[in-house]
């Protein structure tokens, strides 16, 4: 049988999805062993016990100078920021791109400006806005709006570019105008598809949400792996990476739900599209 | 009553004429299709009468005035695909034109607004046989079925002119039958006049009272380009088809067309004319 014609069974593909994992755990175990026997207090890859007493410490115990317990107040401070961000980018990747797409004498007067700002690398941008808007909270969360708000805008107009002009001819002689068609046509449609867009952009925000936490924080998952980085603590900085990865996963995980759930007619509309 | 006028219609995209010189007189309750090779203009034609596009010389008129520049509840259309609207349930798709027209800045209708057009959705749903589908979404019917919605949603809307652009192109030819018949009688029933694009010679003649075929008169490859098309054929069908009358024309005494000629006294179209 050809190659792409053999398919593995439900027992062997769950087996097989697993086995890079393992196999990185496997590499880390044996390389961890082999470092800690000849030094039992190396600190590049630490042993189980390390992480246990890391976890332990930064996760279910308070602080002794605060009395905060780390991680969460790390992870609240952190999805703060990232979900005020996104948030924001969304809203406005909805309103503009919604006007740009529809509206031709709008598309001209912005679409050429957005898409010379979407070149614009956000994290170059990042000096600009410490010396703008100060080191707070409102600089992190500028950030992460530069950064994802264009391509959101980009991304909307064409998906609203992508329906088909019969749809808005039809709309037309139904009797809508401009504004019940954006509303009752356009928007519902374009709504599971600005889930898709977040969804690819939560990788970037995370991106700029740790840079601007790198350099300038005083709370925040990406402070404290900068923060911890300077005593080599790999027993801190790996939990907190698979943290980050976790909570990645599952924001993509329920942008998915919440997409299946509020719009039950898209997955068929878009497989028969 | 709905007369639609063509009067010297150009369409010239740049240097390509691609339709001239088309005039055309619709009578009110009529059922044009519109025929000829691909490529000759015939969509372009109907996209013009929708206001889709803009012809580049000459006016089209509706009872006399000037049409429209943009596509506007007047004119109904039902295209090949893409007609009904994903993202709503079979009855919202129907009920969404009576929302548009009556349901203000939020495009929707409430309270006893809202049943009376829910009536209505339904019955027009029950008269093309979807009753029994009112919440599934348009991805969920066959091909038949969305057609079917297609034409109920334009219906509802009241149009004076329903453009048809090859809606049963793509239908099996089953199913095409049940549509057809369908058709038909909607075009008994609802005050309105059909234009309909098909490449399907039988299925025009099935329809129409009138076919109407575009070509071009010169198709040497150096006078394509300044040469479009132009109404090359203009045929009533026999026996007539009368708009609200579905019997007409099929009265056992009246001869068809091709049938033998019989010496009843009835004289036939085609028959020489009676020397006494």
């Amino acid at each position: 049988m050809r190659l792409i014609n053999r398919r593995p069974d439900r027992t062997s593909w769950m087996l097989l999805a697993a086995l890079p994992f393992l196999l990185v755990l496997i590499a880390y175990a044996l390389g961890s062993a082999v470092r800690l026997a000849e030094n039992p207090s190396d600190k590049l890859l630490p042993g189980l016990t390390s992480f246990v007493d890391a976890i332990d410490r930064m996760a279910f115990t308070p602080d002794k100078r605060t009395g905060d317990i780390l991680l969460w107040l790390d992870t609240a401070t952190s999805l703060a920021r990232l979900v005020a961000g996104i948030a924001i980018a969304a809203a406005g990747g909805l309103l503009v791109g919604l006007a740009a797409g529809l509206l031709p004498y709008v598309r001209a007067t912005l679409a050429p400006f957005v898409t010379v700002a979407s070149m614009v690398p956000p994290l170059a941008v990042l000096p600009i806005l410490f010396i703008v808007v100060g080191l707070g909270e409102a600089s992190k969360i500028t950030l992460i709006v530069v950064g994802v708000l264009p391509c959101l805008i980009r991304d909307l107009m064409l998906k609203i570019d992508d329906l088909p002009r019969q749809q808005l001819i039809k709309a037309q002689t139904l009797g809508a105008n401009s504004w019940t068609l954006a509303i009752r046509v356009v928007l519902p449609q374009i709504l599971p598809r600005l889930i898709d867009s977040i969804r690819l952009n939560l990788g970037p925000a995370w991106l700029f949400l740790i840079s601007a936490e790198a350099i300038a924080s005083e709370a925040g998952l990406g402070y404290r792996i900068f923060l911890v980085r300077r005593y080599l603590a790999m027993d801190v900085i790996l939990p907190y990476v698979a943290w980050i990865t976790l909570l990645c996963f599952l924001m993509d995980l329920g942008l998915r739900v919440l997409q299946r759930r509020a719009f039950p007619w898209f997955e068929d509309a878009r497989a028969s599209a | 009553m709905t007369q639609i006028s063509v009067r010297n219609v150009w369409k010239e995209y740049g240097e390509q004429v691609v339709l001239e010189q088309i005039n055309l007189e619709i009578a009110p309750r009529s059922f044009v299709a519109l025929v000829g090779p691909s490529g000759c203009g015939k969509t372009t034609f109907l996209r013009m009468l929708l206001s889709q596009e803009t012809p580049t010389k000459g006016e089209i008129l509706i009872d006399g005035i000037p049409i429209s520049p943009e596509p506007g509840p007047d004119r109904g259309v039902v295209f090949q695909r893409y007609s009904v609207f994903p993202h709503l349930t079979v009855l919202g798709n129907v009920l969404l034109g009576a929302e548009l027209k009556g349901g203000g800045v939020l495009g929707r209708l409430f309270g006893t607004a809202r049943r009376q057009a829910k009536e209505e959705a339904v019955k027009l749903l029950d008269a093309v046989g979807l009753s029994h589908a009112l919440e599934k979404y348009p991805a969920q019917l066959s091909g038949g079925m969305q057609q079917r919605l297609a034409l109920a949603q334009a219906l509802i809307a009241k149009p004076k002119v329903l453009l048809l652009d090859e809606p049963f192109g793509a239908l099996d030819p089953g199913i095409r039958g049940d549509v057809h018949k369908l058709m038909r009688q909607l075009w008994h029933e609802h005050p309105m006049s059909v234009v309909m694009v098909t490449h399907d010679l039988s299925e025009a003649f099935h329809l129409a009272t009138r076919v109407i075929a575009f070509d071009r008169r010169r198709n040497l490859p150096e006078e394509r380009l300044r040469y479009g098309a132009s109404i090359t054929n203009d045929i009533e069908v026999w026996p007539r088809r009368v708009a609200g009358n579905p019997d007409f024309g099929k009265e056992p005494t009246l001869p068809r067309r091709d049938d033998p000629a019989q010496a009843d006294g009835h004289p036939d179209r085609d028959d020489p004319a009676d020397a006494a």
